[in-house]
């Protein structure tokens, strides 16, 4: 795995660092079909721009996240790049404002997400998010008729779906009632909808609070009492990533708690075996909130071909391809047009259409506390240090206390680390 | 027939020798000149110069970037732009109420690494040996198809450590074929990834499985060393088979066998890759080693930290460096017994 990710991070080095005038490099990882889908719109852009030669490298996400950031300290790397770690790396995003036709379309359709990646304070234009995310739950519909169990309703709590699934393991014998994928951002969701906030005054992290607290304490006696799939959180060390997909696709748990960017995964997947819809997400004592997230598109200030970039993300911009590119992703649009707009998906998945529009409906209910994480500098060691600590308690290593000190003292020595 | 092939392979072999001879005679003089000038030792240090020029690039220069990173502290990448802070990362990792209690350690996950790779070290070393040491025993003897079993035994030494990785995975996941052996034999199907002592033990067994086929090559070539007479005495005098092992197979093996010990401790000390796609370090640090450590400190975390993983690796490699020398040191003193006989 890490010679893989060598091997092409060395690749998509060698290759950006080749570029001829004319040329536009756009790194780029896929979840689903969308590396197919902006290939066809790139291979039409270039028709219409022959001077424009856009090299799309697909890479493993594992390359942008690992090999990019090294490229970018370099000063090197490609003219446009598909990133997640949008607001770590903001100080390297080029300013599009004078490269593209007319900054007040991007201001007006994309701007509410401007914050998400670039420097605080700063104004510029670094991109636009290919996708909006949020976090959510899926259900299993086939297994709980076939329990007998309805499905719980929009304001049901955390523990009344836990609850519910929990019958629906013990009537259908299933191995787990739900998974929640090991990621710190995930939790956090829940974590914000029992009132956590990890933002301090100073804008630097707070010590972990009581929302906080209560989530990770159920967490862990749902792991416990075997309801939450073992497997997921206990299975890797560390930051780890494991998503609890498979088990759902394979009907072996009734709840999943993943995100939008599943839809088009579990949809291919899962085909006609079973009936399943997205939920929103569950309510805790202070909200009933998703995690907003997602994927950006962003120009890298070390291109040599600024106008050729503004030109191409001027035409991926558009008010068309986006919605173009979003009916055939399946993906949650950001663009305000086309969010304002019909969106067709184009698909023929009844379940696809109903998580789409469940998640869309979702996307109304998102906490301040959480609507504020995206454009926050210091998400990832807070989502880090939650998940390697709270496992360890899974895993029987730490009792809760002293999960929470580990993780207050973890995050203050990363951000104390990165601030020398 | 043979006559005509013969001709042919002579002349083969000239025509292919000829640039060699050519190239000599062109380089003859000027060499020579260079000898007269140089001297013989100048001459051993022309001819090393550009093996020690890539190993001065590939191994001592990063070894000094490394050192140099070990010091430094911050979020920033390059050298020139982190900040010196002398031993603080050595200090952090060392600042512990007890070394044999990670909890009381400020990097505790460094210590559960260290422990975790020592329990790792010394039970799968002892494997190692032991069934590298019993398969080619058996390889040695009069088998059917014999090369077919030493096949079989060395193939897993040339998949990669990821195929490994995974292939073990598919076999010991909660619904892998494991599970549906034991399954189907009537047993209980066992997490074996998740328990925590199964998912050491699998750690080993995997990494054994991975590598014995090499170290069994290795003694396997020790034992066909073994002068035949030696066994046709014994078995003339009457000598049992254990016997035979005890006082001719094990001692004229055990230069080998002390090659195949020092090899396979450095390479467990450094295990990483089969065991970080099987376990991912888990369940919870229980397969966390000291490479999977180093590697989310200096690469895998969203907000790295090259100072603390360089320093940790420099540790590492000072243990590594021990062993080296353990394992030339052996080598050395096997070379003067040979001479001696």
């Amino acid at each position: 795995m890490r010679m893989n990710s060598i091997i092409l991070g060395l690749s998509a080095g060698l290759l950006s660092s080749t570029a001829f005038a004319g040329d536009v490099r756009v790194m780029w990882y896929s979840d689903g079909v969308e590396g197919e889908v902006i290939q066809d719109l790139l291979n039409r852009f270039m028709k219409d721009n022959p001077d424009i030669n856009v090299i799309l490298d697909n890479v493993a996400y594992k390359v942008v996240q690992e090999q990019l950031p090294v490229e970018l300290e370099a000063g090197r790397g490609p003219d446009i790049a598909r990133v997640t770690n949008i607001k770590e790396l903001a100080d390297h995003w080029l300013d599009l404002t004078p490269v593209v036709a007319d900054p007040a379309y991007w201001q007006t359709n994309f701007g509410d997400q401007f914050d998400w990646m670039r420097p605080d304070g700063s104004k510029i234009i670094p991109g636009f998010m290919t996708q909006i995310t949020l976090t959510g739950g899926f259900v299993n519909k086939t297994l709980f008729e076939q329990a007998g169990v309805p499905i719980p309703a929009d304001t049901a709590t955390w523990d009344e779906w836990v609850d519910a699934a929990g019958k629906v393991q013990q009537s259908q014998q299933l191995n787990a009632a739900f998974a929640i994928d090991r990621s710190g951002h995930r939790i956090s969701a829940a974590n914000v909808s029992y009132g956590a906030n990890y933002i301090g005054g100073d804008r630097l992290p707070a010590p972990i609070d009581a929302g906080t607290k209560a989530f990770a304490e159920k967490l862990v006696n749902w792991v416990a009492d075997g309801r939450m799939n073992k497997e997921i959180w206990v299975s890797a060390s560390g930051t780890t990533y494991r998503a609890g997909a498979d088990d759902f696709i394979n009907g072996q748990i009734a709840y999943y708690y993943s995100g939008s960017w599943q839809v088009a995964n579990l949809a291919s997947k899962i085909g006609k075996n079973f009936d399943w819809v997205a939920t929103g997400s569950p309510c805790g004592t202070a909200a009933c909130t998703g995690m907003p997230g997602g994927a950006a598109l962003v120009a890298v200030k070390y291109t040599k071909n600024p106008a050729e970039v503004g030109k191409v993300m001027d035409f991926l911009g558009r008010e068309d391809i986006m919605r173009e590119f979003t009916e055939r992703t399946l993906f949650l649009p950001a663009h305000k047009g086309v969010l304002a707009g019909k969106i067709d998906y184009k698909t023929d998945d009844e379940n696809v259409k109903a998580s789409l529009e469940a998640f869309l409906k979702a996307s109304g209910k998102i906490a301040p506390n959480a609507a504020a994480l995206p454009a926050w500098k210091w998400g990832t060691p807070v989502y880090g240090a939650l998940v390697t600590r709270i496992s360890q308690v899974m895993a029987g290593e730490l009792k809760l206390d002293e999960a929470f000190v580990r993780i207050d003292e973890d995050i203050k020595a990363q951000v104390a680390e990165a601030s020398k | 027939m043979g006559d005509v092939r013969n001709g042919i392979a002579t002349r083969a072999g000239a025509m292919i020798l000829a640039p060699v001879g050519w190239l000599a005679k062109v380089f003859d003089a000027p060499l020579r000149m260079l000898q007269r000038r140089t001297g013989s030792n100048g001459m051993a240090v022309f001819f090393l110069a550009p093996n020690m020029l890539v190993f001065g690039i590939f191994v001592l220069f990063p070894l000094v970037i490394n050192i140099l990173y070990s010091m430094t502290g911050g979020g920033a990448l390059f050298l020139g732009e982190r900040t010196f802070v002398g031993a603080d990362q050595y200090g952090r990792l060392f600042s512990c109420g007890s070394y044999l209690d990670p909890k009381s350690c400020t990097e505790d996950l460094f210590w559960i690494a260290v422990w975790n790779t020592l329990a790792f070290v010394v039970l799968q070393v002892a494997m190692m040996v032991a069934v590298a040491l019993v398969t080619a025993l058996v390889l040695n003897r009069e088998l059917r198809a014999r090369s077919f079993w030493r096949a079989v035994f060395f193939f897993p030494v040339l998949l990669s450590p990821v195929v490994v990785g995974l292939i073990w995975r598919w076999i010991l996941q909660r619904q892998g074929l494991l599970n549906l052996m034991v399954f189907e034999a009537g047993g209980t199907p066992v997490n074996w990834l998740v328990e925590r002592n199964w998912a050491f033990t699998a750690a080993i067994m995997v990494s054994v499985w991975a590598h014995v086929g090499f170290y069994a090559l290795i003694l396997l070539a020790g034992l066909q060393a073994i002068p035949k007479d030696l066994y046709e005495a014994a078995e003339m005098d009457g000598t049992r088979p254990m016997r035979v092992f005890w006082r001719i197979t094990l001692p004229l093996l055990a230069p080998n066998l002390l090659v195949v010990l020092v090899l396979t401790l450095i390479r467990a000390v450094q295990i990483f890759d089969e065991i970080y796609v099987l376990t991912g370090g888990g369940p919870g640090t229980s397969t966390l080693f000291l490479t999977q450590y180093i590697y989310e400190v200096g690469f895998a975390s969203m907000l790295r930290n090259p100072g603390l993983a360089s320093a940790a690796s420099i540790l590492m490699g000072a243990v590594l460096v021990v062993l080296t020398l353990i394992q030339l040191g052996i080598a050395r003193r096997n070379e003067q017994r040979g001479k001696m006989r």
